[in-house]
């Protein structure tokens, strides 16, 4: 079980010449799952891909750090191999590059205690972790993400969590395009990599419905690029009734 | 040759003074009186016509203008011992590519030109193959597909020492593919005219795979190095300047359905200049598939005519340029009978500081209505001193028709890049899957069986260095 955090300090960044994330600080803790809530525009996906490296962010101040290792002075790769991952929004197509290709090519992300202790087998993990979620097993050989609908596409992230086993999970808007079932599944998934090897999760999310399955410890209200609320999950329900108005 | 001017003005071109390939030379090959004949009157024809330039649009982007054909001369019939093969013999060496191929139904394997391996395993009442010389047909079809010979085709019709032919008995099914090796083995200088024409019968079914390829090139990894470790693109210097010139006719009678696989492995100073010509008949379905690795200057000319209503011609292809080389292509997708499909897609990267071309051209005639034509070409740009052309043209006579282009030419996607990568997959990693990736997408497209596995192969390990 791991111990650590992840801590985001100050944070400002945004595209050049417009700057989206005005200083945003928040710590998770291995275990914990915060949720991260605001309208459209708020600066939720920014934050995931800041978070992550993506090309085409400024970084202008602040810093994250995992476990004390400076995540943003490493490429997207390391910081994955540093143990944090993201469940995208939209998850991308790679034509002819299967899950299980790609998953044995990132194989060096899985902790190296555990491939110590049980050796990994990439296919027989991806086997177990699809039942676990009802993936169904024969897109297991398609290429990443193409001709699979919204749905299938947020439970391949989820897989992919499930097989590679980060510290620190981003879930960018994984309730999207979810149907209630659907939305069970992951959610029940990610709430017990909490307890199985300790998963710090941040769940962006625009709505609380998700966290009707997957329990916040903490809920962020992020506005205009900054955290405006901070509270235990009774905050979501609040803003669930009195909508983000209130934190503009 | 007379050297006179043709013309004073500015514009005029003048024909080519050639002191190898000239009508002496052409009608010096040994062969059929017929075949002598045909030769003659080529060789005239390509001596009288101006040679081509860069400039003319047929020949834009390309390196024709480097070519100084004075600097190669037609290797003549009298067989001979490869002369650049020092270690394992070239004919097991060859045996063992032809196996990697699996089951065949017919072999024919010629070395710089001439033909030196015949086997079939069917009746001659399905299948004939061996030289034209030997068919009684051969006057008639060789050349027919081809109807307004030019240019290098000419120089194939004067200089092709032993033309082949491949014909497929009317109603015929065979399963295991024919085989045709084109062994280029010989010294610098040498010029090689492989010449084939497959007819496809009436209501037949076969499969063709032909391969030209430097015995040295190591470009196929089913296709065993000798002694010297050949395998390395990097060790270029120093390898021999050959000219070679296929052409290759296919007939797709009525009814008929013929799989065409070609593999282009040449060595990394060879001009090619090749020409696939397909017509395709009433009901009748070509699907070829062509793969391009080496040579220096590669060209490769397909096209493809619909002449029978409802006939359907899928033409594909596959390419990866490293080094310097240039790799180009020019398509024709000819409808000229209604109904009639034509799908092509050509796919390729460029690396290194290598340049590809893919000019295509749709053309629909009047009459051929209802007529559904695509003309497809990606291309990856791989490094920054790569560069890949692609033009699409379309041509359009009749109203009641369907058709549609797309090109793409850039880099590896950078959102693909990135969703490996924030799994944890090293970047020259990630680039390389999707580069294979890239290519697996057209290889499960090969339309012959014991092909697939081969092309993925020889695809896999020319892009597998890049990056590294």
């Amino acid at each position: 079980m791991s111990t650590g955090e992840l801590q985001i300090e100050g944070l400002r960044a945004g595209i050049p010449g417009r700057e989206i994330l005005r200083g945003v600080s928040l710590t998770v803790r291995s275990g914990e799952v915060h949720a991260v809530m605001g309208p459209n525009g708020s600066g939720k996906s920014t934050l995931a891909h800041v978070l992550m490296g993506r090309p085409g962010y400024e970084i202008l101040d602040g810093s994250v750090t995992l476990d004390g290792i400076d995540l943003l002075a490493l490429p997207t790769w390391q910081r994955a191999r540093a143990g944090l991952f993201l469940a995208m929004q939209h998850p991308i197509e790679v034509p002819g590059v299967s899950l299980v290709t790609s998953l044995t090519a990132a194989r060096p992300t899985i902790p190296a205690d555990e491939i110590a202790a049980d050796g990994v087998d990439i296919g027989e993990r991806l086997r177990a972790e699809a039942g676990r979620i009802g993936f169904d097993e024969r897109f297991l050989d398609r290429p990443l993400n193409v001709d699979l609908s919204g749905g299938e596409r947020k439970r391949n992230e989820t897989l992919q969590l499930g097989v590679l086993r980060p510290r620190f999970a981003i879930l960018d808007e994984i309730d999207s395009g979810l149907d209630i079932d659907a939305l069970g599944d992951v959610g029940s998934r990610v709430q017990e990599a909490t307890t199985e090897w300790g998963l710090g999760v941040l769940a962006i999310t625009h709505f609380r419905r998700l966290l009707d399955v997957l329990h916040p410890d903490v809920v962020h209200v992020l506005s205009d690029g900054r955290v405006v609320a901070t509270g235990e999950s009774e905050l979501a329900e609040i803003v669930d009734r009195t909508g983000y108005a209130a934190y503009g | 040759m007379g050297a006179e001017a043709r013309g004073s003005g500015l514009l005029a071109r003048e024909a080519p003074v050639l002191s190898t390939f000239t009508p002496e030379n052409a009608a010096a090959l040994p062969g059929l009186p017929w075949l002598q004949q045909r030769r003659s009157a080529a060789a005239e024809a390509f001596s009288s016509a101006p040679f081509p330039v860069e400039k003319d649009e047929v020949w834009r982007y390309s390196r024709i203008d480097q070519l100084d054909l004075d600097r190669f001369h037609p290797v003549d019939a009298a067989p001979k011992a490869p002369s650049n093969d020092p270690g394992a013999s070239s004919s097991d060496r060859v045996h063992s590519l032809v196996s990697s191929l699996g089951p065949r139904s017919g072999l024919l394997v010629t070395i710089d030109g001439v033909l030196a391996t015949v086997a079939t395993s069917v009746g001659d009442d399905v299948l004939t193959l061996g030289r034209v010389t030997e068919h009684d047909h051969a006057e008639a079809l060789l050349g027919s597909v081809v109807t307004d010979p030019r240019e290098f085709l000419l120089l194939n019709d004067a200089f092709a020492v032993d033309p082949l032919i491949i014909d497929i008995g009317p109603h015929a099914n065979i399963d295991a593919p024919i085989v045709i090796v084109h062994v280029i083995s010989g010294a610098g200088g040498d010029a090689v005219f492989p010449r084939t024409i497959v007819r496809g019968g009436v209501a037949s079914t076969a499969a063709v795979i032909e391969i030209v390829v430097d015995i040295n090139a190591g470009l196929l990894a089913d296709l065993p190095t000798s002694s010297a470790p050949a395998g390395m693109p990097a060790s270029d210097v120093g390898q021999p300047e050959r000219l070679v010139v296929p052409v290759t006719e296919l007939q797709v009678a009525d009814d008929a359905s013929l799989a065409f696989v070609s593999v282009q492995a040449l060595g990394p100073d060879t001009w090619q200049l090749a020409h696939q010509a397909s017509t395709i008949g009433t009901d009748a379905t070509l699907k070829s598939f062509a793969v391009a690795l080496g040579g220096g200057y590669a060209r490769l000319r397909t096209d493809s005519a619909l002449r029978g209503s409802a006939g359907t011609s899928m033409l594909r292809a596959a390419f990866i340029g490293r080094n310097d080389q240039m790799l180009d292509f020019r398509t024709l997708q000819d409808h000229l009978a209604p109904r009639t499909t034509s799908d092509l897609l050509f796919m390729g990267a460029v690396a290194d500081s290598s340049h590809s071309v893919y000019s295509g051209l749709i053309r629909v005639r009047r009459g051929a209505v209802k007529s559904d034509a695509m003309q497809t070409n990606h291309n990856l740009v791989l490094d920054e001193g790569a560069h890949a052309d692609s033009v699409p043209n379309l041509d359009i006579e009749e109203n009641d028709v369907k058709c549609s282009h797309a090109s793409t030419v850039g880099p590896v996607d950078e959102d693909q890049r990135y969703y490996l990568e924030s799994r944890g997959v090293e970047p020259d990693v990630a680039e390389r899957l999707i580069v294979a990736g890239f290519f697996e997408n057209i290889a499960d497209q090969v339309p012959v069986d014991g092909a697939r596995s081969m092309i993925g192969r020889a695809l896999a390990d020319r892009s597998g260095a890049f990056g590294a």
